[in-house]
């Protein structure tokens, strides 16, 4: 550990060269330590705690987060926080079910590009990505607005009633979801696609395989690591939204998201926000944790 | 390969889809009706108003001024981060669990971050007035999400500089301070000038973190524009945001013309 080195026109002990390296990373080490690490890991203590009267934190041991996260409230038992935990889980399913449908076309359009042009349409899905959500989930409800044609068009069909928007809807979500996660699908697995070897694809087909089996023979073994990576990236923050189901979806479509949200800034109440992120933060290690199966299969293969 | 009509039909539909929510707001954002959504004719007095309407413009100057402090603090956090990690002789175990906190803001959920932060900020608060809402605050909460992508880019560049320029400077017996001068930094500005645009970008993209350490008086577009959805969007709304979008799409694209170049 001791030795003696030729630095830059000096000697230096390793010793003193881990700790100008301590030196270098300590700042920006103690900032996520500070602000995501430590209060991350108060948010345990803290979900067993209560709401004082002014919305302060009574340092108590209870159970009463938990038991009106089941939904045992004041007003008797009711099942709307387990059914937005139960929605919040097949959203996000379905929202990466979407994308993954739309993402593997996009990708093999690009693919088929000259590379010059490649580069111009992955900069053209990335745009939509640096925009704010809030923005693009406006937009959608402008589009939804009763006077657009999707509106009209619905309404003349004898789908909707006039004048009505399409949104609040369920519907709505998806569009919003949707749109809001397709990127994060599409530059991983566009990686993926890129590098495939379409050698292997003809093989398939010269042993007669029909496009299911060139998909499930020939693509995917070669796409696994780019669509567990869009996988994740979409299915995790899909979990947390509560932007899009606020703005698209209504009282009837809420999400664990909106209700953290509900709880930290409407009804101030830390300790219960807490135990609802504490469940948001389960959620995400087990797919972190299937994700990491899953990608060992990934290497084996 | 070509792809058959159906894959195009899929893809080119997909991308309309992403982009035909931004084309209805820009095309509003010229429409010269104040209420509804009926086509009355071309204007650009929204654009006009827009510079007139004091609300805007102030929030225009928070979300520049937030994206602006948190980018100089997060480029230089991030840069001494991937300077130490990768230039300095940590154990495999410690530089391990460096990258493994490195990787954590970017996997954590921003409602996490978010909670995570309502709850430091209201402990610290007690002792600092810096963490009552306000941009202060908001601030701290940038940084936080940034530092990880800055040092995360950094270090692949620092990756990508062949080990054998720090034994040329050394065997030349250049100090440390001049071997930083004058032959990291210069090789290594590329990717702290690229970590530094994706953390604006990050930054000006921002809601979430922005929604919970907002005080009363530091409201960013993204925050007005939220409100507005409940109080009735207006035409300088639209406007604003199509200039938002723009003001995205030529940031990616010199980023992506940036990085290839020098790539």
């Amino acid at each position: 550990m001791n030795r003696l080195l030729v630095w830059y026109g000096e000697l230096a002990t390793e010793r003193s060269l881990l700790r100008r390296g301590v030196l270098l990373v300590l700042p920006g080490l103690l900032w996520v330590l500070a602000f995501l690490v430590l209060p991350g890991l108060l948010l345990v203590p803290l979900s067993f705690a209560e709401r004082g009267p002014f919305g302060e934190v009574v340092w108590t041991f209870s159970l009463e987060n938990y038991r009106r996260l089941l939904g045992f409230g004041v007003l008797g038992y009711s099942p709307d926080n387990l059914l937005a935990l139960g929605r919040t889980l097949w959203v996000a399913f379905l929202t990466t079910l979407l994308c993954v449908l739309l993402a593997y076309p996009i990708a093999f359009y690009i693919r088929a590009q000259p590379p010059k042009r490649r580069y111009l349409l992955l900069s053209l899905v990335l745009v939509p990505f640096w925009t704010n959500i809030v923005i693009r989930t406006y937009a959608w409800q402008l589009l939804l607005a009763p006077e657009m044609p999707l509106a009209r068009l619905l309404s003349a069909l004898g789908l909707v009633e006039p004048g009505l928007a399409l949104f609040p809807s369920a519907f709505a979500v998806y569009l919003g979801m949707v749109s809001a996660f397709l990127p994060f699908m599409v530059l991983p697995l566009y990686s993926s696609v890129e590098r495939m070897d379409e050698g292997l694809l003809e093989a398939v087909r010269d042993l007669y395989g029909g496009p299911v089996r060139v998909f499930l023979h020939g693509v995917l073994p070669q796409t696994l690591p780019g669509l567990t990576v869009g996988v994740i990236l979409t299915f995790i923050p899909a979990m947390g939204m509560f932007v899009v189901p606020d703005l698209l979806g209504g009282a009837k479509h809420l999400l664990l998201g909106n209700l953290v949200q509900q709880a930290f800034y409407t009804m101030r109440d830390w300790p219960y926000g807490a135990a609802l992120s504490l469940v948001l933060i389960l959620f995400t290690l087990l797919a972190l944790r299937a994700y990491r199966r899953y990608g060992k299969e990934v290497d084996l293969a | 390969m070509r792809p058959s009509w159906l894959t195009r039909g899929v893809a080119l539909g997909a991308l309309a889809f992403l982009y035909l929510p931004m084309l209805a707001v820009a095309m509003f954002s010229f429409n010269r009706t104040r209420y509804g959504l009926g086509w009355t004719g071309f204007t650009l007095d929204w654009y006009a108003r827009l510079f007139q309407n004091p609300t805007i413009l102030e929030a225009t100057r928070n979300t520049f001024l937030l994206a602006l402090l948190s980018t100089l603090l997060a480029t230089l956090l991030g840069t001494l981060l991937a300077l130490g990690v990768e230039r300095h002789p940590f154990s495999r175990r410690a530089r391990a669990q460096l990258e493994t906190l490195l990787y954590l803001p970017v996997v954590t959920p921003d409602l996490i971050l978010a909670a995570a932060l309502v709850v430091a900020f209201g402990f610290l608060r007690r002792f600092f007035s810096l963490f009552d809402p306000g941009l202060p605050a908001m601030v701290v909460g940038h940084v936080t999400f940034q530092v990880a992508f800055v040092a995360l880019v950094v270090m692949s560049r620092l990756k990508s500089l062949p080990r054998e320029l720090d034994e040329a400077a050394r065997d030349l017996y250049a100090s440390y301070p001049y071997y930083l001068r004058r032959v990291l930094l210069p090789l290594l500005a590329p990717g702290v000038v690229a970590g530094a645009m994706l953390a604006f970008t990050l930054s000006l993209d921002d809601f979430v973190i922005s929604f919970f350490t907002a005080g009363p008086t530091s409201q960013t577009l993204p925050l007005l524009i939220y409100a507005s959805t409940r109080r009735g969007i207006t035409p300088e709304i639209h406007a604003i945001s199509t200039l938002l979008f723009l003001l995205t799409l030529v940031l990616v694209l010199s980023a992506e013309r940036f990085t290839r170049r020098t790539a």
